[in-house]
């Protein structure tokens, strides 16, 4: 059974218009952020959420951690369906789902010590007596790589990797099942960067997590994730295995996507090559085109593409596209 | 014990390299403050008129209530250093008193008003909405009296005493409190620890207590620095109006009121209780600056 | 530093330093290099190393107190440093053009941005406003930017982070500059845009003949850009060499676990990770800046910092290890 089951999600959020606009008829125009999402993560699975900026994955993220309130759609937790569960009864899924965010700065605060920011869900969620805590927490420490002695620290007494060790102790401190990870290697040096993406997924394997990994990073992406769901303009437009992502792209803003990541070494493609520069800008999430979101920038562009949208089909075994030059089933 | 899984972690004996290594956030920031030589007058000052205030009995030379303890009206002798006033009584042991009530009811009158105006701005500012829409309105209509016209009112239904002195002043500052508070709740409440808080299931009074409060700390103390010597000016204010604590108690305010009529012939009595007040107030002006100062550029990490 | 001869940007034994607290911190520390005309060099770094301060002192950005700069920036075969700000800013601008990484804080929100184009070209050109007008229009066009004319009585905050650092670029090159330094330009765009910026700088160059120097803490950009990069690490340059020798063959033991970092081409195991932090310039190894992260440290790294010495026909580091 999966651990999560995410769908038809949408979430528009109201534009704060003129006095004019709300009291005359006619209809509000809201931004799309998440429009129409479904997917699905297993125990112990990681699934990379990618897209660029405005696409509506960091708000995907927060949707299923039910940090904001979903505008419709279904969200099911370990069978249990959370998505209209009061705020006061939410208690026992914050122990199940956590969030390590993007900026280790602003995601600790200044004013706590290590060890109580650390300790602060254990107590919250009375996972052990006030006694039982410092040991608990020291243990977080130690699987996060940092020692003892940085639960008496200040996060301004760290580097920023050590504050986002901190960060994943937080996130770890309750034994959740599934941790959304929000861009939460963006924000590090390369060296560092690397250190802590060794960090998920070793911890991935000794406890058996599973990730929902949302980064604009696909190289990042590519190295933790076993699954990827590629997100433009609010909706999933490839949905596929890691594997079969990077090697036989099909939908053309994922071709783009990768075309353009710069590689480095003799193995190399040119991110200059023209026939894969994508042109134009993203149509603005408000006044979304009629037919396919991405037909203004695709270079496949063909009549169909501006009348209707495209809707998620399987194409192959675990690959699911949303394009019509695939319609009807296959490439 | 389970060794580390990311043996590529630093070992705790290397410095944090991030920190300067050697000295502790205290000394720093005394550094810092001492550096600024506005911030040291300043602080002398406020000891000076602390000491005053709590020494009174063993500094003062005289008793402050006794008339005729010298002529009147007599300037600056060595006997007595002041001068005394038309009643007779000693100046310098006066103004050593007046220290008292003006500490008293300057420090008083600001931890009344800190305590009311930060709960209201960060339930205010934290819970946004309504709630907020009502406590600002509240404070809005506050702020439009000006605190004088406020606390005679207050006063005239009151009556008239220290105890209601302080309180009529308290209640013209909570509302700035209340602002300075709001505006810092509503940025910290943004930041992706307090989000981290919500999630962890932490409820709404602790985050507030836990991880609000102390973020916006450093600023309300500067506000209540500042505020101290505006509430002083205030007292002063209201007991040079004769609505202060009533004679013979020693109070600055009072004290320049009752040397108007001499103010050609004796000048001293109305100026020397005027000196000691303005020296406190810019002294703790400076005090407050300089501890803005000291503290503010920390806030920006 | 390499010899190369006529280069239009030469730096030699650049230093800057800063007073503070804990005393004068050298933030760059002797730092040499040059760029020659129609080459594109990049300048790489982690947060920390020096890069964007390097690119700074160039410009001449650094304030005097509490900063100072000591050593030789030639530009065109003039010292840089040694001029008065009044003769700086004359070059500044025309001669050398700089965009950063956030356009938004470079163009005034309140002016219309073809207004902002002509502005920068009259400092420098002395033609009239009606023919500036018509400049700015066709440089809109040349780094292309659809509907020109319409688009320059638009006020940035009607431009995408992508086109507005293009309008940046545009302001750069406005005045035909010998060089450009670029510093992160475009570490806050979106991978796709990236792409098209990065298109337009290699454009610009080859047309304009411009040296450019591209401070940048991502090795890909810098694989697909230039054509010779200069790797620093806290205050110093560790690596200089070729594009192709530097990803084929690195010399320097940092360029090398850098590298190894970036999740590439192969799939899963474990990154190469550097362990520790690059260190705060107030508490500096003896020796080699990098040998307590380095896997191939001996002892005498411990005790003598290494000097820039050859390690391959076009290429040079400093490292004890290279014979």
């Amino acid at each position: 059974m999966a651990l999560l089951e995410v769908e038809d999600l949408v979430k528009h959020f109201p534009l704060r218009e003129g006095l004019l606009t709300r009291v005359l008829p006619g209809r509000r125009r809201v931004v799309r952020a998440v429009d129409g999402v479904s997917f699905t993560i297993d125990p112990g699975e990681t699934l990379g959420l990618v897209g660029e900026s405005g696409c509506g994955k960091t708000t995907t993220g927060r949707l299923v951690l039910r940090a904001i309130e979903p505008t419709s759609g279904r969200i099911v937790f370990d069978g249990e369906d959370i998505t209209a569960r009061p705020p006061g009864q939410l208690l026992p899924f914050r122990r199940k789902v956590q969030i390590v965010f993007q900026d280790p700065y602003t995601s600790l605060n200044p004013r706590m010590t290590v060890g109580r920011t650390v300790g602060e869900p254990i107590r919250v969620h009375r996972l052990a007596t006030d006694r039982q805590v410092p040991d608990r927490v020291s243990a977080l420490l130690d699987m996060v790589g940092l020692q003892p002695e940085h639960a008496g620290r200040y996060p301004h007494e760290l580097s920023g990797g050590q504050r986002q060790r901190v960060g994943i102790a937080r996130a770890l401190a309750v034994g959740p099942r599934l941790i959304v990870g929000d861009e939460a290697v963006s924000a590090l040096d390369v060296s560092v960067r690397a250190q802590i993406l060794n960090l998920f997924v070793d911890l991935r394997e000794r406890l058996g997590l599973a990730y929902l990994f949302v980064s604009h990073d696909l190289g990042v992406i590519r190295f933790v994730s076993h699954r990827v769901a590629v997100m433009y303009l609010g909706t999933l437009v490839e949905v596929t295995s890691t594997a079969a992502l990077f090697k036989q792209p099909l939908h053309p803003y994922t071709q783009a996507l990768l075309a353009a990541i710069p590689t480095i070494g003799d193995g190399r493609t040119s991110i200059f090559d023209q026939a894969r520069l994508l042109e134009g800008e993203l149509p603005s999430p408000i006044d979304l085109p009629r037919g396919c979101r991405f037909a203004s920038r695709c270079p496949h562009r063909f009549a169909r593409c501006d009348e209707a949208e495209p809707r998620l089909q399987a194409v192959a075994p675990g690959h699911v596209v949303a394009c019509h030059l695939y319609e009807g089933g296959s490439a | 014990m389970a060794r580390p899984l990311d043996a590529e972690a630093l070992p705790a004996q290397a410095p944090a390299t991030v920190a300067t290594p050697g000295t502790s956030t205290a000394r720093r920031w005394w550094r810092r403050f001492a550096r600024n030589r506005g911030a040291v007058f300043g602080l002398a000052v406020f000891l000076a008129v602390v000491v005053m205030a709590l020494c009174a009995d063993l500094l003062a030379p005289y008793d402050p209530l006794i008339q005729g303890v010298g002529p009147a009206n007599q300037p600056p002798t060595w006997a007595h250093w002041a001068g005394t006033d038309s009643f007779g009584r000693d100046m310098l042991s006066r103004i050593i008193y007046g220290a008292r009530i003006a500490l008293v009811v300057g420090i008083v009158a600001v931890l009344l008003a800190m305590l009311a105006g930060v709960s209201l701005g960060l339930v205010a500012g934290y819970y946004g909405g309504k709630v907020d829409a009502l406590i600002m309105r509240v404070m809005d209509g506050l702020f439009a009296f000006p605190i004088i016209i406020l606390a005679i009112a207050m006063m005239a239904v009151m009556g008239f005493g220290v105890k209601n002195v302080i309180i009529a002043v308290a209640v013209g500052f909570v509302a700035p409190f209340a602002r300075v508070t709001r505006a810092d709740v509503l940025a910290v409440k943004e930041e992706p620890y307090i989000e981290a808080a919500r999630l962890a299931g932490v409820s709404g009074p602790a985050i507030i207590a836990r991880h609000v409060l102390p973020n916006v700390l450093a600023p309300i103390i500067v506000q209540a620095a500042l505020r101290v010597s505006g509430a002083i000016i205030t007292e002063s204010g209201l007991s040079f109006l004769g609505l202060g604590p009533p004679p013979p108690t020693p109070v600055w305010g009072s004290m320049i009121a009752e040397g108007r009529n001499f103010i050609v012939m004796a000048p001293h009595v109305s100026t020397i209780p005027g000196i000691a007040l303005m020296v406190t107030i810019v002294g703790l002006n400076l005090l407050g600056d300089g501890l803005r100062d000291t503290l503010d550029p920390r806030l920006r990490r | 530093m390499m010899r190369m001869t006529d280069p239009v940007l030469a730096v030699r034994d650049l230093v800057v330093e800063f007073t503070t607290e804990d005393g004068p911190l050298r933030a760059v520390d002797n730092v040499s290099f040059a760029v020659g005309r129609g080459e594109i060099v990049g300048l790489v770094g982690e947060s920390g190393a020096g890069k964007t301060l390097t690119a700074e002192a160039i410009l001449g950005l650094i304030r005097r107190p509490p900063g100072r700069v000591s050593g030789e920036v030639r530009f065109r075969g003039q010292n840089l440093l040694a001029l008065e700000e009044p003769a700086l800013a004359r070059i500044r601008g025309k001669d050398i053009a700089m965009i950063f990484q956030n356009p938004g804080a470079s163009l005034n929100p309140v002016f219309r941005v073809g207004d902002q184009l002509v502005e920068a070209m009259a400092l420098h050109l002395g033609e009239g406003r009606g023919a500036l007008r018509r400049r700015a229009e066709e440089i809109l066009t040349r780094v292309g930017i659809p509907s020109a004319a319409t688009r320059a009585r638009d006020y940035p905050h009607q431009f995408s982070g992508g086109m507005a650092q293009r309008v940046m670029i545009g302001m750069g090159v406005a005045c035909t500059p010998g060089l450009l330094v670029a510093d992160e330009p475009t570490t806050a765009l979106d991978v796709t845009i990236q792409a098209q910026v990065l298109s337009l700088i290699r454009r610009l160059a080859r047309e304009l003949g411009m040296a450019v120097l591209l401070v940048s803490h991502d090795l890909g950009i810098v694989s697909q850009m230039c054509h010779r990069v200069i790797v620093m690490y806290a205050g110093r340059v560790v690596e200089e060499a070729s594009i192709a020798t530097v990803f084929r063959a690195p010399a320097h033991p940092y360029t090398k676990a850098l590298i190894a970092c970036l999740p590439g081409l192969d799939e899963g195991g474990r990154l190469g990770a550097i362990p520790g932090v690059m260190p705060g310039l107030a508490a500096l190894p003896r020796g080699c800046r990098f040998h307590p992260r380095c896997s191939m440290a001996e002892p005498r790294c411990a005790v003598e910092e290494p000097a820039l010495r050859p390690a391959g026909a076009d290429q040079i580091a400093a490292c004890h290890l290279i014979p």
